[in-house]
């Protein structure tokens, strides 16, 4: 009776998430300026409708994340960057 | 104080190239009648808008970096301002990563073209010597 309790089935095997650890690019690759210039790599930080993504899903440090927003803005002023639109991937 | 700043304004798409370029030069030349130095200067060409400004999808983009006293960006603006042929402008300073960034990228781009040069140097060789 023991060895049947320890014994627990499941009918879907049970999902473990592994949590991949989120890292800052900026201080991964040892960015030291963010260039606003470049609207293609300024949209890795964009939602489709070109909102900055928040840091808790990009993992940028706060310290970046300003340095970014600031990009964002300025590539918006020059109409280098959206500032509303659908589906900008 | 000297600062360096950058500069970049978008001017209208009904200009010719070269209407473009003088309006750029006129610019340029204020900045050096008012003793600013100048680092660099990039022509982009004409670009498309990511949204349209006074009804217009494009626009010649030009960027200047130069080293100054605060007062000129304030007559530099107001320049802009008055000229019906700028659409917009981005006028900051500097700081000491953007300097190191853009000194780098400058660098970067001199290599391309010399590489290139070097490339097509190559290819013409070759072509003579099938030539011959």
């Amino acid at each position: 009776m023991a060895q049947n309790q320890s014994e627990i089935r499941y009918l879907t095997p049970p999902s473990v998430e592994v949590k991949k650890k989120k890292y800052c690019r900026f201080k991964k690759n040892k960015i030291k300026y963010v260039d606003y210039k470049d609207p293609e790599f300024l949209k890795k930080f964009l939602n489709e409708q070109g909102k900055i993504l928040p840091r808790r899903i990009t993992g940028t440090s706060l310290k970046y994340q300003r340095k970014v927003s600031k990009a964002v803005k300025r590539g918006r002023h020059l109409a280098l960057l959206p500032y509303v639109v659908d589906m900008l991937k | 104080m000297i600062n360096q700043y950058e500069t970049v304004f978008i001017l209208s798409p009904i200009l010719s190239i070269a209407q473009a370029k003088e309006a750029a030069e006129k610019f340029k030349k204020v900045l050096l009648d008012e003793g600013a130095e100048i680092e660099h200067e990039e022509n982009w060409g004409l670009r498309k808008l990511a949204y349209p400004i006074k009804h217009k999808a494009t626009g010649y983009y030009f960027l200047i970096e130069f080293k100054a006293k605060g007062e000129i960006v304030e007559k530099l603006e107001t320049k802009y301002k008055y000229d019906e042929k700028v659409i917009r402008f981005l006028t900051f300073r500097m700081d000491k990563h953007s300097i190191a960034y853009s000194i780098k990228k400058r660098n970067m781009n001199k290599q391309k073209v010399e590489a290139s040069k070097v490339e097509v140097n190559k290819v013409n060789k070759v072509d003579k010597k099938k030539e011959k």
